[in-house]
């Protein structure tokens, strides 16, 4: 029995079944991937719905990041559960008042939109593939063509129609992914750390920032492995969307926390007393000093103009840090929100396991899948311009 | 949009035709084993096998006298017996709080019998008492609080559960299926009184039932059986004549954190304005 649990340090007043902490870093990491989901999907319909042509180099590698991300999605859920073989019951018998009822029906709509997506965002090079490749790969593809090998002007005016139906759709879908992540928190009035209006706002525009900013790092990094140059204008781009949406963050998190200080609600003492204990180096070093910073480099890159190396260095370190301060944000919500008790008299503090089916390891291996999915994907759907047509 | 007719036509059609009846089919066959996995509400509660209890006519209540509480922990101990819960200082059904101000002070210093001092001196996790830490101390008010579940009349546990396997019944107790509960604990998160616990060998939620299983016999909750002083008193609210309407009418009685629209079932009196 020893083994199975692991009980929370506390300081103050605390339930006594509060010392053991329900959901640890699996679930710092579940809203976390869900971000990049819509974060990257967003960077996709800039192209397909806004129609802004120096997102184009990105756009469909955006769309199977997305892809990538989400088939990892229900994975730490599942890890979490007591009873995983049961979580189909949340899609047969869902409780319609519970917001994780609706976990599932929103990824699987959301899945099956963006495979659509990609379908028809790839049909052209598909059926080119089904031509050139041989044996098990011609069979794949040919079976993807759906019978269908037919390019013409038509085709393709119907291809376009539908990838920006989908995009518009996508757009509400993955955004209200992602704010429905931001409800699973802000909607239990039980956390006074949790239950704020605000949450799926600040939930939403974190995972835009977060979702960019994993966009911006891979196509970097592949880049440079693929030893291809890096779209400079693609990259200014991304530059101005991220700096744009970052200033939302920054602003709702603000507005969030001045709320929770200027109301003052009984127990203010205790969330002064959280942040300057428990969490206090993920609020102010990275979560806060993260987004400053990057807001900072950023705000100078698109200011003087940065040119070539400078611009691609500045961007990329602006997006790590993005990327490390909507971690801490997700850490500081989750963690943070369960350290501090209920009984509003006592902090208890989260040390998350090692080798365990919720600890770190576990954490990693989760974190680690989507790319290995996102490297089969470009593999088995070459996003690249250079390697197929103009989309 | 106009189609140009290929060769391959025919075969799509026949394609496109064929996976929709696949996916209707399948569709109708997931729904249906998802039907026969939902059994009637009676049948999953095993605490009323062999019995001829009708909730309907029952609405349970659940009074705290805490000015009459000794903090012994009696209940507790009866509690974990009775419910066979994990025996440490993590795991609880039912809990008591002690509420000590010290002179010149204007808070109370609070704690549990899960506090680690009491563990201490009752010399294990399995075993429950108040150690004397205010032997020499100036006391200048104290009380004990008895907590458990208030089997809320709205309560934010149901409203949660993903998949139905929480649920009050009739006569106003919150009930778990442990067959159909997948583990997620949003329900411990929901619960503003933290009454809602984690079984981790059996991989579900686990919570007070105002032992279900002994008063659709008539019987009384374990903890107000063994409770010395009467701290603890229980009853059907639909009765005027009962302990616990008594209690309620002769009374100016009050619940815990009325502001969170929960309604508990669990009526206190005298509590301080520090209990939360």
């Amino acid at each position: 029995m020893e083994a199975l649990v692991h009980a929370a340090p506390y300081t103050g007043f605390v339930y006594p079944n509060e010392t053991i902490i329900p959901w640890g870093i699996l679930i710092v990491i579940y809203p976390y991937i869900t971000g990049l989901v819509a974060g990257s999907f967003t960077v996709a319909t800039f192209y397909h719905v806004f129609g802004v042509p120096r997102f184009k180099p990105v756009a469909r590698f955006a769309l199977l990041t997305s892809l990538a991300f989400m088939l990892i999605v229900p994975l730490p859920l599942l890890l979490h559960l007591g009873h995983p073989e049961r979580a189909l019951n949340v899609i047969l018998t869902p409780h319609l008042t519970s917001a994780f009822a609706a976990f599932g029906f929103f990824a699987a709509f959301y899945v099956i939109l963006v495979m659509l997506e990609i379908w028809f965002a790839f049909r052209e090079d598909i059926i080119a593939m089904a031509q050139n490749r041989k044996g098990l790969l011609k069979r794949f593809y040919r079976a993807l063509t759906l019978g269908s090998d037919e390019i013409s002007e038509t085709t393709r005016a119907y291809d376009a129609k539908w990838l920006k139906a989908l995009a518009i759709t996508g757009i509400a879908g993955a955004h209200g992914l992602h704010g429905y992540v931001g409800f699973v928190f802000g909607s239990l009035k039980s956390r006074e750390w949790w239950g704020s209006d605000l949450m799926p706002a600040i939930f939403l525009v974190s995972a835009i920032i977060s979702g960019i900013s994993i966009l911006i790092v891979i196509y970097v990094v592949t880049s440079r492995i693929r030893k291809t140059l890096i779209d400079k204008d693609c990259m200014k781009g991304l530059a101005y969307l991220l700096w744009g949406f970052l200033i939302f963050a920054v602003v709702l998190e603000f507005l969030e926390f001045a709320n929770i200080v200027y109301k003052g609600r009984e127990g203010i003492e205790t969330v002064m007393a959280l942040i300057a204990g428990p969490i206090w180096f993920g609020v102010w070093v990275l979560q806060l000093g993260g987004s400053v910073a990057a807001f900072v480099i950023l705000t100078y890159v698109i200011w003087r103009g940065t040119q070539d190396k400078q611009l691609i260095i500045g961007v990329t370190v602006s997006a790590v840090m993005v990327l490390v301060a909507v971690f801490a944000m997700r850490w500081n919500v989750v963690i943070g929100g369960q350290e501090l008790s209920k009984t509003m008299q006592g902090l208890l503090s989260y040390t998350p396991t090692i080798f365990d089916r919720e600890g770190i390891s576990a954490v990693v291996i989760v974190f680690a899948l989507p790319f290995f999915v996102l490297w089969g994907l470009t593999r088995l759907f070459p996003p690249w311009l250079s390697h197929g047509r103009q989309t | 949009m106009k189609w140009k007719i290929s060769k391959h036509q025919p075969g799509r059609r026949r394609f496109m035709r064929l996976l929709g009846r696949a996916m209707v089919f399948a569709g109708a066959a997931l729904f249906s084993v998802g039907l026969m996995g939902r059994r009637g509400l009676a049948a999953a509660i095993p605490a009323l096998a062999g019995t001829n209890y009708d909730w309907t006519k029952h609405r349970w209540g659940f009074g705290v006298d805490a000015t009459r509480c000794i903090g012994c922990l009696r209940c507790v101990e009866a509690c974990k017996t009775e419910n066979g819960v994990v025996r440490d200082a993590h795991h609880f059904r039912t809990w008591v709080e002690r509420y000590v101000y010290l002179k010149g002070e204007r808070k109370p210093q609070v704690d549990s019998q899960s506090d680690p001092g009491n563990i201490a001196a009752s010399g294990s996790e399995t075993e429950f008492r108040f150690d004397n830490r205010y032997q020499d101390a100036k006391v200048e008010k104290a009380f004990f609080v008895p907590k458990l579940c208030n089997q809320c009349e709205h309560p934010p546990c149901v409203q949660v559960c993903p998949v139905g396997a929480t649920f009050r019944t009739p006569d106003g107790v919150v009930l778990i299926d442990h067959d159909y509960c997948i583990g997620c604990q949003y329900c411990v998160q929901a619960c503003p009184y933290g009454v809602r616990l984690f079984n981790h060998a059996h991989g579900v939620t686990d919570k007070c039932t105002w032992c279900y299983h002994r008063i659709v016999r008539g019987l009384q909750p374990a903890c107000v059986e063994v409770c010395p002083t009467n701290a603890r008193l229980f009853g059907d609210q639909n009765d005027p004549e009962s302990v616990i309407s008594k209690f309620i009418r002769e009374n100016r009685t009050r619940v815990l954190k009325p502001e969170m629209g929960t309604s508990p079932n669990v009526f206190y009196i005298g509590l301080d304005k520090e209990v939360m």
